[in-house]
């Protein structure tokens, strides 16, 4: 019995060192009231220069914890709500908003120039829990080069892909898994409607759409229009993505296009918007509410477009000129009310697996 | 005996229990309905049925295909079989995206066959059962191979002499004496093809998925936490019933079987139909181990000058804040932190597994050990963020977290491998040292640590192998910018771009080369009691 004992108090001893130890390492700026942590997507991406004109004129040093795609980093801070991994999370959008705001994820407060955010984006007037910083169109994209060779017009709206001249054309992602997958189901929803989209799909599915899990495995092997995708010997025309792609094609490519080889089907477009908020329970909450101000200023936003091909929700954030000059003008893309999203997401969602996987 | 089971209760039972609650308590009160709901629906007897369904065929084929090669590796003696026998284990420590990028360049779109003949399996459930059996090979060969080695080749002898055929002479000696390792090595391969995460993940899309695909689904995508503990609790009592049957199968094999030297009953194939047999074994290891290897190796050096390999010392790639090169540090100090923390907890708990008056409980504590294999990762990670998460247990954000979790899947091998040789050290030998007068640990220092020292090294050697390779937990807690060599070559993938492939490419070879180093000194120590698994 003695020696269980002196083998748990060994234990325990080494236990010790090793956590404080640990903590001691790991514990460099958590502290300091000088740093503020934002959580966010993996793919979140800033300029540094502009960040650190940031760090320089409000004094707090940015930490950022990209944890994960947007639908797991959004899960993993509500799961951690109680005592948050960092001040704001930023990449929450309105398909998942619902989620963050049910879990009361984020406290009110209101930056500093949200007066200046047209009023189209603003969906929660009364509490501002959540700052809306940038949006972006879900839309079909075609393969220029496969449509001119066979002398067939793209697809331009949703009623043109269940047609025949398009069969087995189109790949699309898994709605449950991925980002765009979700939206391009939402935008079906929104275009036919709670009793009509089952039926869009019926006839979709029939056209031989072919539904893979990520955008990635979409977009870069499957689709016949993108770099990666050409490589991988992709053969479908069509894929779900977004009306930034094409721009994104142009600025990737060594040497540049005159145009790009992908277009937008514009009348297939579902609008997301990204929000940030400040956590519930920040442990620096001024630094956090400095950081949602910069994240919402014309800096930030005039730089974010190409660094993560997303449209600034200001009005006076410059758009670069990439996206005028390749990437498509997007007149009515398809919206649902983050509370109809909310009520009809998870449902929606389930009846489309069995519907289209099974 | 404490230690393991504080660690344990600390690092396993609380965060699987406290991620479990979120998704079954509201309010102050259990749902337990939620388990009806959720198992009446059709999408999730689906997703069951796949996860059985698979598991036995892949259980199936496993043997099938590697039974004949525990035989050669058993019997037959020939040049450059510890390599070999080096070789067909590397798969079974390799990270499952590692496998899953594998089997996709030799079986997806422009991989080998579809360059070759145009045949594309990636899409069909064929891949996920080939993957299974690649990784799973190495099982049975060790498994039923090692005690088939230890049996006296006399007895089928003699009954062959007594007028039985050669037929009749092995299924009446040498089958009765091998079922029970048969029967464990089969309940281990569907116990890792019941949980298949990685392989799934990535050959089978968005159509085939196992239960343990389904609560990542679930927890991570999805965020039903209901259903995703539901499918847990389900997991979870398939495990546990798996390997209580695997427990009682152990059991059986131990009792007498009259056991000879290895080394004496391998001898050099004679005759055509031996030679045919070996070739036979030696080019399904080719094809069926060798070949996606290989086919990794060449895709890492599809670029001139090893530009891959070059480029994996930037950093500018954008997805990690480090050059991926660094990931080969990070991983060996995790495995390293890990393979300490294994051995400390997997030796104690092994020693005491062992004492005399261990009773019931303690071997129940046994089985108990192996659940973390078949409990999700995503499960664990999770649990450890939410659980992990007040001082002075905040470790959310520490370095040990990550060899923490490894550790979790290290210790069931340590114990493995450490159980059957502590078991063979006689009683008298430490009762004498007490008798004259050495204190416990001197016992331990003079008597048992030079008999198990060899076995050890093995255990660590395990260890080591299996936490460089651990990915499901891994990925969840891994800080972005320290990663882990699978994690990096997950993230390498998930990224478009031919650099990026080659890349994660190049990292995957570089994972393996090391995996089969520590193997081969494995191999070169091995006792002669080393555990199956």
């Amino acid at each position: 019995m003695s020696t269980t004992k002196k083998f748990l108090a060994v234990a325990v001893g080494l236990g010790m060192v090793t956590l404080s130890a640990c903590t001691s390492s790991g514990s460099d700026d958590k502290s300091d009231s000088g740093t503020v942590t934002l959580v966010s997507h993996d793919s979140w991406a800033v300029s540094k220069n502009v960040i650190a004109a940031f760090e320089k004129e409000s004094g707090f040093k940015v930490k950022v914890l990209k944890d994960g795609d947007a639908g797991q980093a959004l899960n993993k801070a509500i799961l951690t709500k109680d005592n948050p991994q960092g001040d704001v999370f930023f990449g929450v959008d309105n398909t998942l908003l619902s989620r963050a705001l049910d879990n009361k994820l984020f406290q009110s407060y209101q930056a500093k120039d949200a007066d200046l955010i047209p009023p189209e984006f603003l969906v929660d007037p009364l509490k501002h829990r959540v700052t809306p910083i940038d949006f972006g169109d879900i839309c079909v994209n075609y393969d220029k080069a496969y449509f001119d060779e066979k002398g067939l017009t793209p697809p331009e709206s949703f009623d043109d892909l269940v047609k025949p001249e398009y069969k087995d054309l189109l790949v699309t992602e898994n709605a449950s898994t991925s980002s765009p997958g979700l939206g391009f189901l939402l935008g079906t929803a929104a275009k036919f409607g709670d009793d009509g989209w089952q039926d869009y799909w019926t006839k979709l599915k029939a056209n031989g759409v072919k539904v893979v899990d990520g955008w990635e495995q979409a977009y870069n092997e499957e689709f016949s229009g993108s770099a990666g995708g050409k490589k991988a010997k992709g053969d479908r025309p069509l894929v779900v993505s977004y009306a930034s792609s094409p721009p994104a094609e142009v600025i990737f490519a060594d040497p540049r296009p005159k145009t790009a080889p992908t277009g937008v089907a514009t009348g297939t477009c579902f609008r997301q918007v990204e929000y940030a908020g400040l956590l519930t329970n920040a442990k620096n909450e001024k630094g956090g509410k400095a950081l949602i101000d910069f994240l919402n200023s014309v800096k930030f936003e005039s730089d974010m477009p190409l660094n993560m091909f997303v449209y600034p929700v200001r009005e006076d954030a410059k758009v670069p000129e990439e996206f005028t000059e390749y990437g498509p003008q997007v007149q009515d893309s398809e919206t649902l009310s983050p509370e109809k999203i909310a009520k009809n997401r998870d449902q929606w969602v389930k009846s489309w697996t069995s519907l289209v996987l099974k | 005996m404490a230690v393991p089971v504080a660690f344990f209760a600390l690092f396993f039972a609380y965060p699987v229990t406290a991620i479990v609650a979120r998704g079954l308590r509201s309010d102050g009160a259990w749902h337990l309905g939620r388990i009806t709901d959720v198992l009446a629906q059709s999408g999730i007897r689906h997703v069951l049925w796949f996860t059985t369904w698979q598991a036995l065929v892949s259980t199936a084929l496993t043997l099938l295909i590697a039974l004949p090669g525990a035989y050669v590796f058993a019997r037959f003696d020939f040049r450059g079989k510890q390599l070999l026998r080096a070789v067909v284990t590397v798969p079974f420590v390799l990270p499952t995206v590692v496998v899953g990028t594998a089997f996709l360049a030799l079986v997806g779109r422009g991989g080998l066959l579809d360059e070759l003949w145009g045949i594309r399996l990636d899409t069909t459930v064929w891949a996920i059962l080939l993957a299974h059996v690649f990784f799973n090979y190495a099982v049975v060969v060790r498994t039923v191979g090692g005690l088939w080695a230890q049996l006296d080749p006399r007895q089928e002898d003699a009954a062959r002499m007594l007028g039985a055929s050669r037929f009749t002479a092995w299924r009446t000696v040498t089958l009765p004496a091998l079922a029970p390792a048969v029967a464990a090595a089969a309940l281990m391969v569907f116990l890792f093809t019941f949980t298949s995460f990685g392989v799934v993940q990535i050959l089978g899309g968005p159509t085939f998925s196992t239960l343990e695909v389904e609560i990542y689904r679930q927890t991570s995508e999805i965020f039903d936490l209901s259903t995703a503990a539901v499918l847990t609790i389900v997991q979870f009592v398939a495990v546990g019933a798996i390997l209580g049957v695997h427990a009682w199968t152990v059991r059986r094999r131990e009792s007498a079987l009259r056991l000879v030297d290895a080394s004496t009953t391998a001898r050099r194939p004679r005759g055509a139909g031996q030679w045919a047999l070996l070739a036979g074994v030696l080019g399904t290891i080719a094809v069926l181990l060798v070949l996606p290897l290989t086919v990794l190796v060449e895709r890492s050096l599809d670029a001139p000058g090893f530009g891959y390999y070059k480029a994996l010392t930037s950093d500018d790639s954008g997805i990690f804040l480090v050059a991926p090169i660094a990931a080969i540090g990070n991983s060996l100090q995790y495995a390293l932190a890990a393979t300490a923390i294994a051995l400390l907890i997997g030796g104690l708990a092994a020693a005491a597994l062992t004492r005399r008056d261990a009773g019931r409980l303690v071997r129940g504590f046994d089985a108990l050990l192996m659940l973390p294999l078949g409990v999700s990762a995503v499960t664990v990670g999770f649990g450890f963020l939410i659980a992990l998460d007040q001082p002075p247990l905040d470790l959310r954000s520490s370095w040990i977290l990550v060899p923490l979790a490894q550790a979790l899947v290290g210790v069931p091998f340590v114990v493995r491998t450490m159980l059957p040789v502590l078991r063979a050290v006689d009683a008298r030998l430490r009762e004498a040292a007490a008798v004259l007068g050495a204190s416990p640990w001197r016992v331990w220092r003079e008597v048992d640590l030079p008999l198990v020292r060899r076995a050890l090294l093995v255990a660590a050697g395990f260890a080591f192998a299996v936490s460089l390779g651990e990915f499901g937990a891994t990925v969840f807690i891994a800080r972005p910018d320290n990663p882990t060599l699978p994690v990096a070559v997950a993230r390498l993938l998930g990224r478009p771009g031919d650099l990026n492939y080659g890349q994660a490419m190049a990292l995957s070879t570089i994972l393996m080369v090391v995996c089969a180093v520590a193997l081969l000194l494995l191999e070169r120590i091995r006792t002669d009691r080393a555990g199956e698994l």
